[in-house]
């Protein structure tokens, strides 16, 4: 058949097939499909992409992040360390002079370090547990390499082992920082020296893996058993909750009664007590008694020997439920659910309530409301928030705050240092559901960019919906605190004036950092807050409450010392202290506000 | 008659990279004019800075006549965008996003439930109205955005990459709608990379290479720009955007 000869118009499918007409692109693609250059087949090997491979470009992601963060940012990464090796440097200081004291007991010293130790590596264990199970709904079902992965001849144990180790350290990173501190301070006061860094590892190494590989498999059978898409938010859940539940428990058993064994009826008991193991087949336990054996001198290899054959066996069990239930988990984690949402009684009142407002505002605050309260992994969080909330005025209510050496002075100054601590509490508040709330907008940007909507009205309110119910808690803590310690009325409503402004400007760094530092491209809102900008808002948020507690500390004292020694109240000191409290406030909540009003309509994506 | 869209010398640079080059194009009201390029030509960032989303390195961008740079609420207002990726509140259903649109241009009320309907009722999406947009498909929120630009009644409606994930259908009713919506004297511009789509629908054509817009008019006057005499837009897409693309198919095919 001639190239150049003509055809009559069937169909195109046909044209092109057929007789393609001119046009260098047509020409190239017949050639090189046509007869003249078809070639037998090459006969194709079967590759086996290895775990290395698998692993590279997780890797080459990593190194370059940090060598992007190193030339444009090199400042953030020195302040990150810097922060790190204070935090370390504290853990270790409280941690050594605590061991030390501990170690000057006579006869139950070392033990009472031993199961101090113990339950660290309980916590530690049940924290991994808990964020294993999370992190591998991410990295088994919904990372965006898996369709990639799955559809490559790769062998399922290799995406199983490549999937661990990514499970594995985006979960254990965290508590192994926590962890160094601690072991160094054992290592510090029992005399262990270096070779503290080789027990720690051959400790910690196989104590890590055990509950990535459970964790894995928790989630790999709980994404077989129920319905698809639910999954995450069951497992959000069920994490929050028993994360709540944990941290209550540990209160409520008031682990420092271990150090005042006044209700152990004699010496024998209490050691007794101490030396029996709590939880004898726990990787925990053995654990504690590997480092406390290499420490105290009497080495024992059986704890070393239960923690590696526990975490190998552990792999091994992990893989064979990863080879028998995986493919069909992972095809259910396709599915997409039915998600009806019926018109309540709640909403029809809600939307009359914002009326007021005008249709701009009323919609979206309307639309944070539903985002907020449709997302289990974020309305879960009230939850933990909540328990911390109580386990806090419980610690208030059973601050001795009676008896010998408290003076009425000290009764009138524990509320102001408790603002101190309540400011802490509303900032790590805020770091969780105010800072992230404009990066929460990244995808959905292009809307509100394109449409008429003024930032500053966007800004508005996403401010006054986390604004309002961070302040309600406020001076709900404030207020009950205040009242459990019987505080002056002078004395209630300073605290109640300054934690409302204090909640302000947290609620207003937080929203103007969240903007100036934004993680658009992060879809797991419970991320955001550990990104740098995350950190320099805690670090800028602690730094104002420290200075309003500071700039109140002497109208405060004047004020307990008029009323216990009568001396008179310079009303000066009061207007400054107080005055200036203020302006720092109003300051740290317009000014981030500006900013991020002005970044926002700058923004580009 | 002053046009719908008017862009002078628009520019938008990324560092060294100059991603669209001092571009003049004018859409008249009252027609479809269709933005064809090669893959990284600045069509995206063209429509994206007509938009309102990123700003212009240099030069003025003005809809129906008011700098969107100086008054972007009023020029804002009389448009309506379709990204070509359709990302959108995943908690929010069908019905309470388009509220949510409709509040973001001011309108609440009896109107626009009634213009919902008639819009989800269009694109096959009435029975989805009450379901989370988390359970849609691609081609559903795609239906769902495209819902959300016409439902404050635009005068211009910017669109990239209108047919993307949408079903024969869909496309079909897309394509009448934009027809009889200029017919009514708005105007649309629209990217797309569906020759077809762009040679059946739109009434003038402008072609961006490199960031420089290559070729603007009707077909008949852009066929009169290349010499040769180009048969049908596809060829004359190609000549004018080069045919590299040749030699490359060629040289993949040979290894």
């Amino acid at each position: 058949m001639s190239e150049e000869q003509p055809r009559p118009r069937e169909s195109a499918s046909e044209r092109e097939l057929v007789a393609p007409r001119r046009g260098t692109v047509r020409t190239a693609v017949r050639k090189a499909l046509g007869q003249e250059r078809r070639r037998k087949p090459r006969p194709v090997g079967v590759p086996s992409p290895g775990y290395r491979d698998l692993m590279r470009p997780k890797l080459l992601t990593v190194r370059s992040r940090m060598l992007k963060g190193e030339a444009a940012h090199g400042w953030r990464w020195t302040l990150v360390a810097l922060i790190g090796l204070l935090f370390w440097a504290f853990v270790l200081g409280i941690g050594v002079r605590f061991l030390m004291a501990l170690r000057a007991v006579p006869e139950i010293g070392s033990l009472l370090a031993a199961k101090l130790l113990g339950m660290a590596f309980i916590s530690f264990f049940m924290i991994l547990l808990l964020s294993n199970i999370i992190t591998s709904l991410s990295t088994f079902f919904l990372a965006r390499d898996l369709d990639l992965l799955i559809s490559a001849p790769v062998d399922p144990l290799t995406v199983y082992a490549a999937k661990l180790t990514e499970s594995l350290a985006h979960s254990s990173w965290m508590v192994s920082m926590m962890a160094i501190p601690i072991f160094g301070a054992y290592g510090w006061v029992y005399g262990g020296g270096w070779r503290t860094a080789i027990a720690a590892m051959a400790v910690w190494l196989p104590f890590i893996v055990i509950p990535a590989v459970l964790g894995a498999a928790a989630t790999n059978l709980l994404v077989t058993a129920f319905p698809a898409r639910r999954t995450r938010d069951i497992l959000s859940l069920v994490a929050v909750v028993s994360a709540a539940g944990l941290v209550l428990v540990f209160r409520l058993l008031r682990p420092e009664k271990l150090v005042r064994p006044e209700g152990v009826r004699s010496l024998v008991d209490f050691i007794a007590l101490l030396r029996t193991p709590s939880s004898p087949y726990l990787p925990s336990e053995w654990a504690a008694r590997g480092v406390m054996g290499w420490l105290g001198g009497s080495f024992d290899w059986l704890p070393f020997y239960l923690l590696w054959t526990s975490a190998a066996a552990a792999v091994v069990f992990g893989a064979m439920i990863h080879g028998r239930y995986y493919s069909a988990a992972f095809t259910k984690a396709q599915e997409s659910a039915e998600r009806w949402v019926r018109a309540s009684a709640w909403r029809t009142w809600m939307s009359n309530l914002l009326k007021p407002l005008g249709v701009l505002r009323r919609e979206l605050v309307l639309k944070e409301l539903r985002v907020f309260f449709r997302d289990p992994t974020q309305w879960s969080q009230l939850i933990l928030i909540a328990v911390l909330v109580v386990v806090y005025v419980i610690n208030i209510k059973y601050l001795p705050l009676s008896g010998n050496g408290i003076t009425r002075r000290l009764v009138n100054i524990v509320p102001w240092l408790n603002l101190g601590l309540a400011g802490f509490v509303l900032a790590s508040i805020a770091a969780r559901f105010i800072f992230p709330a404009v990066s929460m907008e990244g995808r959905t940007l292009w809307l509100l960019r394109s449409s008429p909507l003024p930032m500053r009205q966007l800004l508005w309110a996403k401010f006054w919906t986390g604004t309002i119910p961070l302040l309600v808690l406020a001076v709900g803590i404030v207020g009950v605190t205040d009242a459990l310690m019987q505080v002056t009325p002078f004395v209630f409503v300073t605290s109640i004036l300054s934690v409302t402004l204090i909640t302000f400007a947290v609620a207003g760094m937080a929203l103007g950092l969240g903007t100036v530092f934004p993680q658009y491209e992060t879809e797991n809102a419970a991320q955001i807050p550990t990104s740098f900008g995350g950190l320099v808002f805690m670090i800028a948020s602690t730094g104002l409450v420290g200075i309003v507690v500071v700039l109140e500390a002497r109208p405060m004292l004047l004020y307990a010392n008029s009323i216990l020694l009568g001396t008179p109240m310079d009303t000066r000191d009061l207007v400054f202290g107080f005055g200036m409290a203020a302006l720092c406030c109003l300051a740290a909540t317009f000014i981030p506000l500006a900013v991020a009003l002005r970044r926002l309509e700058a923004t580009e994506l | 008659m002053e046009p719908m869209i008017r862009l002078q010398g628009l520019t938008k640079r990324y560092g060294s990279f100059t991603a669209v080059d001092a571009i003049d194009l004018e859409v008249p009201r009252g027609q479809i004019v269709g933005f064809l390029g090669p893959n990284g030509a600045g069509k995206t960032t063209t429509l994206r800075m007509i938009a309102g989303i990123l700003r212009p390195t240099g030069g003025t961008v003005t809809i129906g006549g008011i700098d969107i740079a100086e008054q972007p609420a009023a020029a804002k207002a009389l448009m309506g965008f379709i990204p070509d990726r359709p990302f959108i509140y995943e908690k929010l259903t069908g019905a309470e996003f388009l509220r949510f649109v409709a509040g973001l241009y001011g309108q609440a009320g009896e109107a626009v439930e009634f213009r919902m309907d008639e819009l989800l009722a269009l694109f096959d999406l009435s029975e989805w109205k009450e379901e989370l947009v988390e359970s849609y498909s691609h081609g559903m929120r795609q239906k769902l955005i495209i819902s959300s630009a016409f439902l404050h009644r635009p005068q211009v409606i910017v669109v990239d990459e209108p047919m993307v994930g949408l079903d024969p259908k869909a496309a079909r009713i897309l394509k009448d709608l934009f027809r009889e919506y200029v017919e009514r004297g708005n105007t649309i511009m629209m990217s797309t990379h569906t020759l077809e789509v762009a040679e059946t629908l739109c009434d003038r054509i402008a072609i961006i290479q490199g960031g420089r817009i290559r070729a603007a008019g009707t077909m008949t006057e852009l066929n009169a720009t290349v010499q040769a005499g180009a048969k049908g837009l596809e060829e004359l897409f190609l000549r004018l955007t080069g045919d590299n693309a040749a030699r490359e198919v060629v040289q993949v095919l040979d290894v």
